[in-house]
């Protein structure tokens, strides 16, 4: 097995592990190497080196009555036989699913007794299929952090109430959660985008340094036409990553403001919130990152933890611009070939009726109904990339952003230290002068100063140790959390990806024996 | 024929069994113009005139790739050199798949004249075949080439009076009508083709370049996030291969195959304007007959005339029919064959792709469960 993984073997049962990582390993070389990548070749020889796993006895076992990990249902029935049989596994599109049911109860089984029977529901999401594998990875992350609480938001089902101007769009909150701290299990409200901005004017003000907080609207506020389907989708999809995000941080939930937001039947219309919305809140938060950007201030480090961050966020910001851009412009150019598949189709579909040939008309024809589902396909796709990536990097580039406020706000508060610092030097001076002078009647005035000033800088010495200890904490926090985040939109885009694959070859597979009629 | 290719220069390889060639086998340098030459020759030789003749193959046109390479250049300061290196490399596979789209257009070009049984005894033919020496072909004066132009346009003007003229031939009114019709619809279905196969392309660029910016990302990371980010972009380099391979042949079985039908159906228009001139011919020699006759002047002459034009007309309608039969079914082999291929092609590509995507999805829930982030 070439060293090629480097894995780090999780807490599970080794020998299934390693065996997975080979089984990996060879099926990536085996991809590599194989330039003319005949699909069935790489398949079988995968499948067959897959089979060494499911051999071992307790593992036969489980996979066995819950079908092995690997792709094939017929080794549900085989308990760790080698399968001889041609498996054209992708002639089932059930199959993918089971595959996913069986992994996760696999893994679930494999994880042992400490998994209590956990409240599985997964976020209903209206665009994204409902991923079990992604909930398995949430689960795991559970179990390994020791809790097992489980809180689910989605955001869905928008509707507009009113007519003409004070016409609004009202969305669906609705939370699955076991944490004892709400009053039911499941529940939802309906809330209006002002309620999105109260709450975030309210959060603001008190979480000044988290990250996550921050409402990422900034595109879809003012400029689209706010009527649209794809403005609606758009918002609601954003509204749903924001409270995801926000209750994703620990001290945010324990704000009874978001709380009281995800409960509470009715709330109070916010006010003040037009200086939030629109050209305003584009304003405020464009003069953060401006101030930001200007950053100039340098600290006396004891350790060059905030330095290098520092310089290794706004690195990653520019990488992940550039990332953004470059999805962006694939989700254009796969609208594009929507569109001119769609007119390709329509032309395929004339020179069909045109045709005298009746067959060869027939197949024009065929070709022009599968050309019009492929663009069906890409438009999903589309839709996916933009979604599941685009939104995604867009978020985090202004996340990153976020994060250089956080280092910004450290600095402030330094630097009032330093101020502080150097107004009670200036006291104490100053004090020394007057003793020098010899009156005494102010020297009382200067001590009282000097005090005053001294517990200043020791306030602000704390306030910076303080402030200092909760951004590494949120910066760290904020990795792990996007790392998270990144990894399980990689696998909702592959799996995306897949669906889309899947039914593209089921077209062209029910297009050839037409093809192959024309006499 | 067998065709390869140096520069813009070809290289005819034929093998041949028949008495009329000197030696049973040839390999000779041609270029592109050559060919052009042969094909007027062909054209404007009155006996095929009732024959469709092969349409001549377009010009090689390596400007879009070499315009991509010039750019390239230009910015390759400005790229990692990984990125640089991919898309060179994807570059010379634009290049290389237009070079064999050309060599193919020109081999069938030569394949359908050897294998007419008039064309093929054509001296022209014969020569382009044999002539070990260079075809010094006299490159179209300009004054040829406004010929040429002026021709094209009287032959239009004539095209809308040739289809009022009335049609005897029940047959002929039918090809008339269908090969009209096709031919507008082929035309946009090509360019429609030609669209949908640039936005392909397109995409698997958008693929690369993200693969590209992921690595940048990855390089600059040292977490073990690193790894995923360095797989993603592995995901996506290997689905731009794919999808460009399925671009282009997509582009090689069904644009080429509507292109070079526009082609054909436009040489089969020509058949057909022939006809219809001679019949035009044919019954201004009557008219001018009638007037001789009237006249009493040049009768003889005039009557000569009008049999020789009928003769003509008749000559070209009964090849002419024989033509359009045999390329009805010609046209109808074709599309199944390339149909047939492209959908292979494209079933087989499109598995690959789902297989990739199949074990990158497995691969990245496997790497996600087992590292602890």
């Amino acid at each position: 097995m070439s060293g090629g993984c480097g894995r780090n073997p999780p807490p599970f049962p080794d020998d299934e592990d390693q065996e997975r990582a080979e089984l990996d390993t060879q099926v990536l070389d085996s991809d590599e190497d194989d330039e003319d990548d005949e699909g069935e070749d790489i398949f079988t020889g995968a499948r067959s080196k897959a089979i060494t796993p499911t051999s071992a006895p307790d593992e036969g076992d489980i996979f066995s009555e819950e079908g092995s990990y690997v792709r094939s249902d017929v080794h549900h029935t085989t308990n760790g036989l080698h399968s001889d049989e041609e498996l054209d596994l992708f002639t089932e599109a059930t199959v993918e699913l089971t595959l996913t049911n069986t992994t996760s109860q696999g893994r679930r089984e494999i994880i042992g007794p400490t998994v209590s029977a956990c409240n599985t529901t997964h976020v209903p999401n209206s665009i994204l299929k409902p991923s079990i594998v992604t909930k398995t990875m949430e689960e795991l992350k559970e179990e390994e952090s020791g809790d097992q609480f489980e809180l689910n938001i989605a955001v869905t089902n928008p509707e507009k109430i009113g007519d003409g101007m004070n016409a609004y769009m009202s969305y669906k909150v609705s939370t699955q959660t076991t944490l004892p701290m709400f009053l039911n299990k499941t529940f939802s409200v309906r809330r209006r985008f002002s309620d999105f901005l109260g709450l975030y004017e309210k959060i603001s003000a008190k979480h000044s340094l988290v990250v996550g907080k921050e409402f990422l609207m900034l595109t879809l506020v003012g400029k689209e036409d706010s009527s649209s389907a794809e403005f609606v989708e758009k918002r609601r999809a954003a509204l749903e990553r924001y409270l995801q995000r926000v209750v994703a941080h620990p001290s945010l939930l324990q704000d009874p403001d978001v709380r009281e937001f995800l409960e509470r039947d009715e709330l109070p219309r916010a006010v003040n919130t037009q200086a939030l919305s629109g050209p305003g809140l584009l304003k405020m938060i464009n003069r953060v990152s401006d101030a930001v950007n200007k950053m100039t201030i340098k600290i006396n480090e004891s350790d060059n933890w905030f330095e290098s961050k520092l310089q290794e966020v706004e690195n990653e910001e520019q990488l992940l611009r550039r990332l953004h851009a470059a999805v962006d412009s694939l989700v254009n150019h796969r609208k594009e070939l929507c569109s001119n598949t769609v007119v390709f189709s329509k032309s395929v579909a004339m020179l069909g009726s045109v045709e005298e040939n009746s067959a060869l008309s027939r197949a024009l024809s065929q070709l022009a109904e599968v050309e019009d589902k492929m663009e069906q396909l890409h438009q999903q796709q589309a839709f996916s990339d933009f979604f599941i990536l685009a939104e995604l990097l867009a978020d985090y580039v202004r996340l990153l952003g976020a994060v250089r406020c956080c280092f910004e706000q450290r600095m402030k508060v330094w630097q009032r230290l330093q101020e502080a610092q150097s107004t009670l030097q200036k006291k104490r001076e100053a004090e020394a002068k007057l003793l020098w002078a010899n009156k005494p009647e102010k020297l009382q005035q200067a001590k009282d100063d000097i005090n005053e000033w001294e517990s200043k800088v020791s306030q602000y010495e704390r306030d910076f140790e303080r402030v200092t200890c909760t951004v590494r904490k949120e910066v760290l926090r904020f990795e792990k959390e996007k790392a998270r985040d990144f990894k399980q939109h990689i696998v909702k885009y592959l799996e995306s990806l897949l669906h889309t694959q899947h039914r593209l070859v089921k077209c062209w597979e029910a297009f050839l024996p037409e093809a192959k009629a024309i006499a | 024929a067998l065709c390869e290719r140096d520069k813009v220069k070809f290289t005819v390889h034929t093998k041949t069994t028949l008495s009329s060639f000197q030696k049973p086998e040839y390999s000779v340098q041609r270029q592109h113009e050559d060919f052009i030459w042969l094909h007027d020759t062909i054209v404007e030789t009155e006996e095929y005139a009732g024959l469709i003749i092969p349409p001549a193959p377009p010009k090689p046109d390596f400007e879009g790739p070499r315009e991509k390479m010039h750019k390239l250049g230009e910015g390759e300061s400005s790229m990692t050199k990984e990125e640089y290196a991919k898309m060179k490399q994807e570059l010379e596979a634009e290049y290389l798949a237009v070079f064999k789209k050309t060599v193919q257009v020109h081999e069938v070009f030569l394949q359908r004249l050897s294998s007419h049984p008039m064309f093929r005894k054509d001296r022209n033919f014969q020569i382009f075949l044999e002539y070990d020496q260079d075809l010094t072909v006299r490159r179209k004066n300009a004054k040829e080439m406004f010929g040429g132009f002026f021709k094209n346009m009287v032959k239009s003007a004539d095209e809308v009076l040739i289809s009022g003229v009335k049609e005897v031939d029940e047959f002929f009114e039918q090809e008339k009508n269908f090969l009209l019709d096709y031919s507008s619809k082929i035309k946009d279905a090509t360019a429609k083709a030609e669209k949908m196969t640039r936005s392909h392309k397109n995409v698997a660029d958008d693929y690369n370049h993200i693969s590209g910016a992921l690595n940048n990302i990855a390089a600059d990371n040292n977490t073990a996030f690193k790894k995923h980010l360095e797989k993603c972009a592995e995901v996506f380099e290997k689905l731009r291969k794919v999808e460009d391979r399925m671009a282009s042949d997509q582009e090689l079985k069904l644009t080429e195959l509507l292109r070079y039908y526009t082609r054909d159906i436009q040489a089969a228009k020509d058949l057909l304007y022939r006809r219809a001139r001679a019949l035009a011919d044919y019954e201004n020699s009557n008219k001018a007959l009638d007037k001789a006759r009237l006249k009493g002047k040049d009768v003889a002459q005039a009557e000569e005339n009008q049999k020789q034009c009928l003769q003509k007309f008749d000559k070209l309608s009964e090849s002419g029919k024989k033509e359009l039969t045999s390329f009805k079914a010609r046209r109808v082999v074709a599309f199944r064959k390339n149909l047939i291929e492209m959908t292979e092609l494209e079933i087989k590509h499109a598995k690959v792709r789902r297989l990739k995507c199949y074990v990158y999805h497995y691969m990245f829930i496997r790497q996600c469960s087992g590292i602890l982030i």
